[in-house]
């Protein structure tokens, strides 16, 4: 068991928005996370990234409990948070972005520069801009600086929150092979999206929460099948 | 009243030089707002401290560099401390109490210069004699020196941040500094290392000053005000801007005392300050974002 | 709600107002003094408060309302004859009051750490203007007079003695505690409190917060001014010391040690400072600054909420 989440209760301020949130994802398994908007998935990315404390609830890691750990060392330890806003650092170069995501302890300059070429195969529109500041990319380009840059880490889960948000539908294929190349690759994925069909067509199992609980929880296959739970907690 | 070209042109000259030390000053107190949002009431104090430390070393050992170094490095190890015990569990909370508590840093450092140096003011030689003939004056080459030194600290910096793994660890954290904590920079660790980076640039500057304007314990207050003007106007965060803003001021205060008490010349920078404030408040200095 | 609380707050207040009457007349005379200066600066950190604790805008500049509160009144008094209580009194609020809607002007518009640094500016150059202007202000050395009698219209007039002085200050001090205490629970001061609290939102709702904003900076520095005043009055001299940043400062350090939003606390705070002030320096003399601006710093970080905010804190637990 790579992640597993249990009964995780998360405030921000006095707001109450995770009510006790479970979960778990394997090794090298693409697992979604669904829902409408508002019901604590983002949240959800934040609290297995660090980003956000939980109130109560484990957060466990490779059989370690890591919840209230800083997010530099949960990067360091193989978690990789891709946001919902992608967050590229604007005024730094693309190859800047990379490189922030490169300078870990214990890396040598050859694997550095492996992992490189290897994500400039994978994204070679990024490789023609590496000198350029990444705020001048498009929005595509930028999910894709983000995802690459994530790969830096060489993480063991990526955390991908709504990657195909305001792109146009040739880029939001592109972004579905992505995914699928990367779980070839046996990185583990924990996908938040709205687009259900891309969701379902990627993930193995989905989960799905309702109110800052995951409320559902079935394969991938079955879902796409279900249309009446589609219905209730997605509302299509 | 027409005042000679070439005392115009002298306190050029002066202005410039004024202007290089203030923007390192307040280059290292803008760095620090950009990075952890933190007003560093008593980064003038750091001035005067590494003034001190340095004026000791070189009254020992009769050395000018190893004076600007050692008090470089011993208030770099110094503003870490302070940074860590002081400003990083302000982390999150409102600015304006980081303001508060450097205030109160500010005055026990103060108070201990006292204890510790003793009231008088101290000198420190400057390490090049010999004067140069600029118009009527004759100009020393230490001054000249000084712009040169510090243009070429600063000069340091740029570089420092612009390449090399540490420079892109200090942007990526200035501009998102939750995103680059998920990408695995120590952020912490940063925050220490800029505020060290900050206290060293003051320190140097102080050591710089001190054949300029000597040495003396209540110097603090002085550099933390006009840094505060500069980094106003010039933006704060923006490290370009500073250095123009501060060769700016000193220009305008330069000019002010051909006409009216050094003591009065002061005013004209306060009144660029309000004047920024009033009309073009993100800075005279930054570009206008598209 | 019960009336127990306001029993227990207005009947310390009898008892603080009560000890503070008897002062001069049990207390030697150095510690008399002592009380009086309590009394002004405390009445300086309330006005202060006004700002920091009930606005939410921290005032770096205090002291220029403080010290041409002082000048005005060393204008009253050694320019008109005979000197008269009451005229140098409007003459130093009046100056405060110029000096206040200056900066209200200049500086409400501004959020934050800017409006903070500005207070600054100003102060520093109200007290450049008067440190250069020798002619007019004394420059350097400042300016001494003579204290005015305590005069009543038409039923003559008395001079002040130490001790009829610390009653007239306490006088002074106690209806101002108690104007600006109705003040900050009237309308207008639930608005001021809204501003600090959410300043958008209180925008948003409709109130003209630059307006409200305004008015607290008046406000402040009127009581300010009135401060300086007395100061005039009790030490017979104004000095351009008073409008440096020190003073400035010093008032912050008594909001914040006292507890801000409470009126009541910086008080207790100037009282506090002081009274470390006298204990630190009989032990490190002038190095006193040393361990209270440790204990200042302290108290920034781990108690934010003040000695009565503290205080509080433990007596409802």
């Amino acid at each position: 068991m790579l992640l597993r989440l249990e009964d995780i209760q998360t405030y921000y301020g006095k707001s109450h928005i995770l009510h006790g949130v479970s979960l778990e994802v394997q090794a090298g398994e693409v697992v979604g996370l669904l829902g409408r908007n508002g019901v604590g998935k983002s949240t959800t990315m934040k609290t297995i990234a660090g980003i956000v404390r939980p109130a109560a609830g484990r957060v466990v890691f490779e059989d370690k409990d890591v919840a209230g750990l800083p997010p530099y060392k949960l990067a360091h330890m193989g978690i990789a948070w891709v946001p919902e806003d992608r967050r590229v650092f604007r005024l730094l170069t693309v190859l800047e972005n990379l490189r922030t995501g490169l300078d870990r302890p214990g890396v040598t300059e050859p694997r550095k520069q492996a992992l490189l070429d290897k994500v400039y195969a994978y994204f070679p529109v990024l490789a023609e801009r590496r000198a350029q500041a990444a705020g001048t990319l498009s929005g595509g380009e930028q999910q894709m600086l983000a995802i690459a840059r994530a790969m830096m880490l060489e993480p063991k889960i990526i955390l991908l929150d709504e990657p195909t948000e305001g792109l146009m539908p040739r880029m939001v294929s592109q972004i579905k092979d992505i995914v699928h190349r990367l779980g070839g690759d046996g990185v583990a994925i924990l996908l938040v999206e709205q687009n259900v069909p891309l969701t379902l067509d990627a993930t193995t199992r989905c989960y799905i929460m309702e109110k800052g609980a995951v409320q559902h929880h079935a394969s991938s296959a079955e879902l796409r099948a279900n249309h009446a739970v589609i219905r209730q907690y997605l509302g299509v | 009243m027409a005042i000679p070209l070439d005392q115009i042109l002298i306190q050029t000259v002066t202005g410039l030089v004024n202007g290089m030390v203030l923007a390192l000053v307040a280059s290292g107190l803008t760095l620090i707002f950009g990075i952890m949002d933190v007003v560093n009431f008593a980064h003038g104090d750091l001035v005067m401290l590494g003034a001190f430390v340095g004026a000791t070393t070189v009254a020992t050992t009769g050395n000018f560099w190893l004076g600007l170094l050692i008090a470089a490095v011993t208030i770099a190890v110094f503003g870490a401390l302070l940074q860590v015990t002081t400003l990083r569990p302000l982390i999150g909370r409102d600015p304006l109490t980081t303001i508060l508590a450097t205030f109160g840093i500010s005055l026990v450092l103060q108070k201990y210069a006292i204890w510790q140096w003793g009231p008088s003011a101290r000198q420190i030689v400057e390490p090049v004699s010999g004067q140069f003939p600029l118009f009527y004056l004759q100009y020393p080459w230490y001054r000249i020196l000084t712009a040169l030194l510090s243009g070429a600290i600063i000069g340091a910096l740029y570089l420092f941040l612009k390449y090399g793994k540490y420079g892109i660890w200090i942007r990526a954290t200035t501009q998102d500094r939750v995103m680059a904590a998920a990408m695995g920079i120590p952020v912490p660790l940063v925050h220490t290392g800029v505020f060290a980076i900050g206290a060293a640039m003051a320190a140097a500057s102080g050591v710089l000053f001190g054949p300029l304007g000597g040495v003396t314990q209540n110097m603090g207050f002085d550099f933390t005000l006009r840094a505060f003007i500069v980094v106003v106007v010039g933006g704060m965060g923006n490290l370009g801007g500073s250095i123009l803003a501060a060769i700016f001021i000193s220009l305008l205060e330069a000019y002010a005392s051909l006409v009216v008490s050094p003591a009065q010349a002061v005013i004209v920078s306060f009144v660029a300050l309000i004047l920024t404030l009033l009309v073009r408040p993100t800075g005279l200095f930054v570009p206008t974002p598209k | 709600m019960s009336h127990r609380p306001d029993l227990a707050y207005w009947g310390g207040f009898v008892i603080a107002v009560g000890l503070l009457f008897v002062a001069p007349v049990v207390l030697p005379p150095f510690w008399a003094r002592f009380a009086t200066e309590i009394l002004i600066w405390g009445l300086l950190a309330m006005s202060s408060d006004i700002l920091i604790g009930y606005t939410g805008m921290v005032s770096f500049g205090h002291s220029a309302f403080f010290g041409l509160g002082m000048y005005g009144a060393a204008a009253a008094l050694l320019t008109t004859k005979p000197p008269n209580l009451w005229l140098t009194l409007l003459y130093g609020l009046a100056a405060a009051a110029g000096v206040a809607a200056f900066v209200a002007f200049f500086a409400t518009r501004l959020r934050e750490i800017y409006f903070s640094i500005t207070t600054l500016v100003f102060s520093q150059i109200f007290y450049v203007i008067i440190f250069t202007w020798t002619e007019v202000t004394g420059g350097e050395n400042g300016l001494t007079f003579r204290q005015p009698a305590l005069s009543f219209l038409g039923l003559g007039s008395l001079p002040f003695t130490a001790t009829t002085l610390h009653w007239f200050v306490l006088a002074v001090v106690t209806i101002s505690f108690l104007v600006l205490r109705r003040i900050t629970q009237s309308p207008f001061g639930k608005v001021l409190q809204s501003i600090k609290e959410n300043e958008p939102r209180t925008r948003a709702i409709g109130y003209a917060v630059e307006r409200y904003k305004i008015l607290a900076v008046m406000l402040s520095g009127l009581f300010a001014g009135l401060a300086g005043v007395l100061y005039a009055l009790q030490n017979k001299f104004a000095a351009p010391d008073f409008v440096f940043f020190t003073v400035s400062g010093e008032v912050v350090i008594f909001n914040v040690m006292g507890g801000m939003g409470t009126l009541v606390g910086p008080v207790a705070g100037a009282a506090f400072f002081l009274l470390l002030r006298e204990g630190f320096s009989r032990y490190f003399t002038e190095y006193y600054l040393i361990p209270v601006g440790i204990i200042f710093t302290a108290m920034v970080i781990f108690m934010p909420q003040g000695l009565l905010g503290f205080l509080k804190r433990r007596l409802n637990s």
